[in-house]
This record gives C-alpha cells, structure tokens and sequence, in this order.
C-alpha cells in the first residue's frame, strides 16, 4: 500500500523492517530526521533494538563496528562533517570487512559552512572501501536500503547507501513499504564470518607487516570487483520479489538512439528526466545515464551505455579542487581506450544546495555546440558575484 | 653445558646482580603447592613479543587470569595491540578486536550492545594505553561511562606514548622526560601535572573505579574480579611500568612499581558511585627520592648541584605528601590485618571485605 512518507520516515522504516539488533548515531542536518524517527520507533516498541546514542559521529561508527564484529545486524545514519568525523572508522570498517549499512544525507562540507546537499561527503570517503550506492527518488532509497542489508552480508563489505540531503531526506512522497513478513523471508538472519565468539576465539584487526599488507588490499579489490554482480543480481531479485528496481548497477532510459548522453547521480537524474520532457522540441533529446553504484564503479556496464554516443555530459556534485570533476574523471579515465569513444563534458552543479532547475536540461544540451565550452566547469556559478580577480 | 645447567647459572647471575641470596641447592625444584599447581586461565598466553620486564604485559595477563574465559576485548592501538598480534599470529586466547587507537571504549559500547541484544552475558572489556585513555580516547570513555555499558575499561598505564617511543602523554608525571619534555637548559622535563584522572572517572558516578599496580598482583586481581561482578561500567588504571621508557632495568619492574605506591605518587584507592571506599595503606612512606633515583627518566633531579632539580624534587614530594593525606594512605604501624600490600586494607584497618 502506497503511503505518503518523508524520505527520512521512509529510510527509518525500511530500517525496522531490516531488524537491526543495534543502531547507534549521532544527530546531524539533515540526517536527523532518520535517526529521530528511528528512536521514536523504539520508545513505541514497534522496533526492538539497543538503540546508542552516542557521543560522536566517531563512536557512532566505532559503536556499530563492534556490534556487527561481536555478531549483530548494526546500522548507523551520518551526513557531511559527520562523513568526515567518521572517515578514519569508516575505513577501518571496510579494511576489516564487517558488513554494516550505513545511510548518507548528502551534504556539503565546511568551510564555508553549508548545510545543503551536494556530495562532498561521501566522495570523500570515496577510497576507503565502501560500496557506495545513490539512490535517485525515495522509493529507491528505501528499496536500496533493505537490499544494502543482502549486500553487505553477501559480500562482506560495508554498504553506503547515499540519498541527497533535504531534496530527498525531507520530501514527502509516496512510498510502497513491504510487509515485515515479506522482508523477514527476502532478508536472511545476520552473520558474520569473523564474528567475536567466546567459543571459537579470533583476534581481529591485528597488525599487518609489509609482507601481507599488499594481499590485504588486492582481495579488497577483488571482493568490491566480485560485489557488482552481487549489486546487480539483488536487485534484479528485489524486482521478482516486489516488481521494482533500482537500476541495479547503471539503468539507461531517455533516448537509445540519441548521440548526446547524460550521466547524473542521485536526484539530479530525475530533475534531468523532467527536464528532457518538459524541453522544447528544439533542445533535442538525450540518453540518459543513471550512476547508482558508484563504488564498486560499473566500468564495463559504463562502456556498453555509452556506445554510439559522440557526447556525454558528466554531472558532478562536488569537485576536487585543482583537478575538476570526480565522476566525470573517472568516467573519462574508463572511456579512454575505447575506439569512437565520447567526447567528456564535465559540469560540477547544484553545490551546496544551488537548485538545479529543469531548465538545466536545455542549458547543457546547448554547451554541446558551444566551441569554446570547457571541458569543466561549475556550471551554475555565477562570476558576475565574484571579484574580478577571482572570476 | 646441559641447557639446565645454563639456565640454573643464568639464575644464580641475574640474583647476584640484583642482590639476592644465591639459590640453595635443590631449590628451584620444590614442587608447587596443590593450588599453584591448578591450572589458570591464560587468556594472554606467552610467546608475545613485549620487550623483558614489560610491566604492561603482566598487567594484561593478570587482568585476563581473573577475567576469565567468557569475554571479549576492544583493545586500542598501542604497545598491547602491537606485540600480541603480529599477523598471522596472536597470543590472546578470548575474542580480541582491535580497531582504531581513540575508539576501544565505543567499540566495547557496540560489541555490549550486541551481546544485550543476543541476550548474553558475555563480559566485554576494554583495554588502551595511557595515551588512548587519557588522551585521545578520553572521549569515547566518557560517553561509554555516561550511557552506562557494561563494560570492565583497563588503562594500562605506563605514562608516555611508549609505542611510538616514549613521547609524553597527560598521564606523564610533572618534570619526567619524554622525547617530546625533554630536560635541557631551560626546561626540567614535563611541564604539567599527570592528569587525574580517576577523579575524573569517578565524576561519572559509576559503579566502581580504582587504581592498581602490577607490583600488588593480589589486589590487582582482586580489583578485577570484583569488577566483573558488577553490571555496569567500571573502571581499572594499573601502573605499568615501561623499562625502555622509564629507564630502570628490565628486572626492576615490580620494585619501581612497588616504590611508586609506596612512596605515595601512585596512591592504590578504590571508588565506588563516586565515593572513596577503600585504599592500600602504606606501612612505611618511602621518600619519592628512593622513586625517582632508580629510573633514568628522572636523572637530571638527581644532580645536588642544581637548585632547579631540588625544586623538582621537593614539588613531586608535595604530590606525593598531598595523595597520602587526602587518600589517608598512613598506616598505623603494625596491624594484625595489614597484609603489607598483597590485598587492600580498608581505611579503618579491617581487611579488604571483598575476596
């Protein structure tokens, strides 16, 4: 039954539904809301779970790192100076392979303070060896989070499912929530190979010499190379189970015929989608890329998307300074040894919540023509408020 | 030479240079006693790689004798977590994590919460240094005690950062040197005063907190025992002395200890809900000098010719004479009860009630 929710309501109810044993987080816009709803869930009793409420975003994730090593489904929700708060953790975590699920409210990173989405956040913890997921609409923040669940335990590897901050964590749409019992059977019972047990003693997270550190890494790639699949078959499992997807690793809608095509993460897709039908017949249409998993990267899926096509518009919402665009780096570095590849044009935009309207759609399709367009821009920068010298 | 024979001349010339009687004939072979024989619990078995004489090993292993089985470990990055699990081996016995250096008491808070949530009974402890407790960890205890987790926390407290090579913590004592307060013209060492900071756990109004010295194993193990008793979290800081850091010599371990308590710097108290319930007393005050005279990090208070090291001298006396009165840590002479250190004596000189 569909069900008018806020984003954040939704996530904390697709969290119940997953049955954590423990949840532990400390409160941050726009994460809030997720961590309130969740607590309100307890103080009712319709969740059962030792909910921590914790110091520090820092022992937010130390909190979950022992209770999933010690054997229990743990969860923990953060968003922006959190993300970074937590970064030595969240490596940790990943390092040590202990499945957890953790939600990110994107939001932009201080200074100058902001507490409005861009993706700031998590790229920064890009490399720490975390399966990043962006979920693009509220339905499939939910969807992705009761599947990040499946995934981590499959895989092994800790889960971060990315929802933009206020445009999605604080927008009420209708949301279709599975029954508890449907989750129950999709959803296995938590295990954790290397749990802490009394019984059968194992020391983990022990030092490593130069003469196995390099193994350690090799199989964590390997494993985040072997979780595409695994992102790739849960969803397509989900969809038999309740008849939706995600768009497992990459989905590709829009125009199949089209030579220009757009690549976005999270929301912005749909404000793009939007946007190429309510364009005039002038602007022409486009291919449509959908980025949902952003770690492991779907290079091979990326190449196939992108065959046929002269252009593409890499979308970025953050940007690594003196560099330019993250994704639209590593999209050009895929494309690269592909004959008739693409040309790359990367435009970082809607930083630290600047709207991204619909007219955006016709405002890139136009860069296309444009000779003198860079190869990257922050495209929604105004120069006009800037000093001359810094134009 | 048989390799007992070496070993019995190895023993006689260790008890020679430590001025002890030379082993009478057939005296290492007395057999033990019934109870000594029993086997214990070695959660921390040997074969780590703890430098000769580390005062911190004995600590944990005394910790993990009366600790038991049924437990698991968050242990903080540091000396402990280095010498006992180089990969692929490791020499603890119980369910042991390591994770960060600042995060061993919310990484103990989470494993507490999934053992609640399993309906276990499981003692978790955590362990850190005086660098991951003191310092930087110092937050992460204190929301571990405030949201009540049951959870035994031992500092093991041997006053620097020893495991990046003795560099000075808030532990440190005032005018001893570090790497980083180093003695020179203008300087006497540290500059600050060792943190206090079981009055600072006590604050927290837990259950029980108390400190404890590896040269006291008796108490020291009391102490833990009585803490895994109880249902909530308590606190443990043992004095470990570190020989490589201090400077004294790898067999001097327990009579550096020994002499910390008894000189009053390291006052043995115990607290409980945030009141002082019981301390070791000390039969004969020793003066700090006969502390500080055998390690190496306080040499240069030992030169006669400095006034500035006669200050020094005379302040860390202060300290030691403030601990003895405000813990009364005076023993009244001879006490039928007194048990000259290998339990606490309640201060009004009945013996410790608890076993």
């Amino acid at each position: 039954m569909l069900k008018a929710l806020e984003g954040s309501q939704a996530i904390a109810r697709a969290v119940a539904l997953c049955r954590p044993d423990v949840v532990a987080a400390y409160p941050i816009t726009p994460q809030t809301h997720i961590v309130e709803n969740l607590s309100r869930l307890v103080a009712d009793g319709e969740m059962h779970t030792e909910f921590v409420s914790v110091e520090s975003e820092f022992s937010a994730a130390s909190v979950v790192l022992g209770a999933a090593a010690a054997g229990s489904r743990a969860y923990t929700a953060t968003a922006s100076q959190g993300v970074l708060l937590m970064a030595e953790v969240l490596f940790n975590i990943a390092g040590m392979r202990i499945p957890l699920v953790m939600t990110v409210a994107n939001r932009a990173v201080s200074a100058p303070l902001s507490i409005w989405n861009d993706h700031s956040d998590s790229m920064a913890v890009r490399d720490s060896g975390w399966i990043q997921l962006h979920a693009a609409d509220n339905q499939e923040a939910v969807d992705t989070t009761i599947q990040a669940f499946r995934i981590a335990q499959e895989t092994e590897l800790p889960v971060m499912v990315c929802m933009d901050g206020f445009i999605l964590t604080h927008t009420l749409e209708p949301i279709e929530l599975p029954a508890q019992s449907a989750v129950d059977g999709w959803l296995p019972p938590y295990q954790f190979s290397r749990k802490l047990d009394p019984g059968d003693p194992k020391s983990l997270g022990t030092l490593v010499a130069p003469d196995f550190f390099a193994e350690v890494r090799h199989s964590h790639h390997a494993a985040m190379i072997k979780a595409l699949d695994v992102i790739e078959e849960i969803d397509r499992e989900w969809h038999a189970f309740t008849g939706r997807r995600c768009g497992g690793l990459l989905e590709v809608t829009g125009d199949p015929d089209a030579k220009i095509g757009i690549l976005a993460m999270g929301s912005t897709f749909g404000t793009i989608e939007t946007g190429m039908e309510h364009a005039g017949p002038d602007t022409g249409s486009a291919r449509l890329l959908k980025l949902r998993a952003y770690r492991p990267f779907p290079a091979e899926a990326l190449r196939k998307a992108a065959e046929g096509l002269d252009h593409l518009i890499v979308i970025d919402r953050a940007i690594s300074p003196g560099m330019g665009g993250i994704v639209g780096t590593e999209v050009a570095a895929v494309l690269a040894d592909v004959p008739g590849a693409p040309r790359i044009h990367n435009h970082a935009l809607g930083l630290g919540g600047r709207d991204i309207p619909e007219t955006i759609y016709a405002d890139l399709m136009a860069t296309i023509s444009d000779p003198d367009a860079p190869a990257f821009s922050v495209f929604d920068a105004d120069p006009e408020k800037l000093d001359p010298e810094d134009r | 030479m048989s390799a007992e024979s070496e070993r019995a001349e190895r023993l006689t010339e260790l008890r020679q240079k430590f001025g002890r009687k030379p082993l009478a004939p057939g005296e290492e072979t007395i057999p033990h006693s019934p109870r000594e024989a029993q086997p214990k619990f070695r959660g921390l078995d040997s074969g780590h790689r703890a430098c000769q004489g580390c005062g911190e090993a004995l600590a944990a292993r005394l910790v993990m004798e009366s600790a038991g089985p049924d437990v698991m470990i968050a242990n903080a990055t540091g000396c402990l977590e280095v010498f006992t699990t180089p990969w692929p081996q490791s020499a603890w016995r119980v369910p042991w994590v390591h994770s960060l250096f600042e995060n061993a008491a919310a990484v103990a808070s989470g494993m507490e919460a999934a053992m609640k949530a399993q309906g276990k009974n499981t003692k978790v402890l955590a362990f850190g240094g005086d660098g991951g407790t003191y310092d930087i960890g110092f937050q992460a205890l204190s929301g571990m005690l405030e949201r009540y987790h049951n959870v035994l926390y031992v500092c093991y407290d041997n006053e620097a950062y020893m495991n990046t090579g003795i560099q000075r913590s808030s532990s440190t004592p005032h005018s001893a040197t570090t790497t980083t307060s180093p003695a020179g013209k203008e300087r006497m060492g540290k500059r600050h005063l060792k943190k206090d900071l079981l009055s600072i756990i006590a604050a927290h109004h837990i259950p029980y907190a108390a400190s404890a010295s590896v040269a006291f194993p008796a108490d020291l193990q009391r102490k833990v025992r009585y803490a895994m008793g109880i249902d909530g979290p308590t606190f443990l800081v043992i004095h470990s002395p570190c020989p490589l850091g201090w400077k004294h010599a790898s067999a001097l371990t327990i009579q550096v200890a020994r002499r910390a308590v008894e000189c009053g710097l390291f006052p043995l108290v115990e607290i409980e809900r945030g009141a002082l319930t019981n301390v070791m007393p000390i039969r004969d005050v020793r003066p700090v000098t006969d502390y500080l005279s055998i390690q190496g990090r306080f040499s240069h208070l030992m030169d006669t010719e400095d006034t500035r090291a006669e200050e020094e001298r005379a302040h860390l006396q202060a300290l030691a004479d403030y601990n003895i009165q405000v813990f009364s840590l005076q023993g009244d002479g001879e006490d039928p009860v007194d048990t000259g250190g290998s339990a606490a004596v309640g201060r009004s000189g009945h013996a410790a009630r608890r076993a």
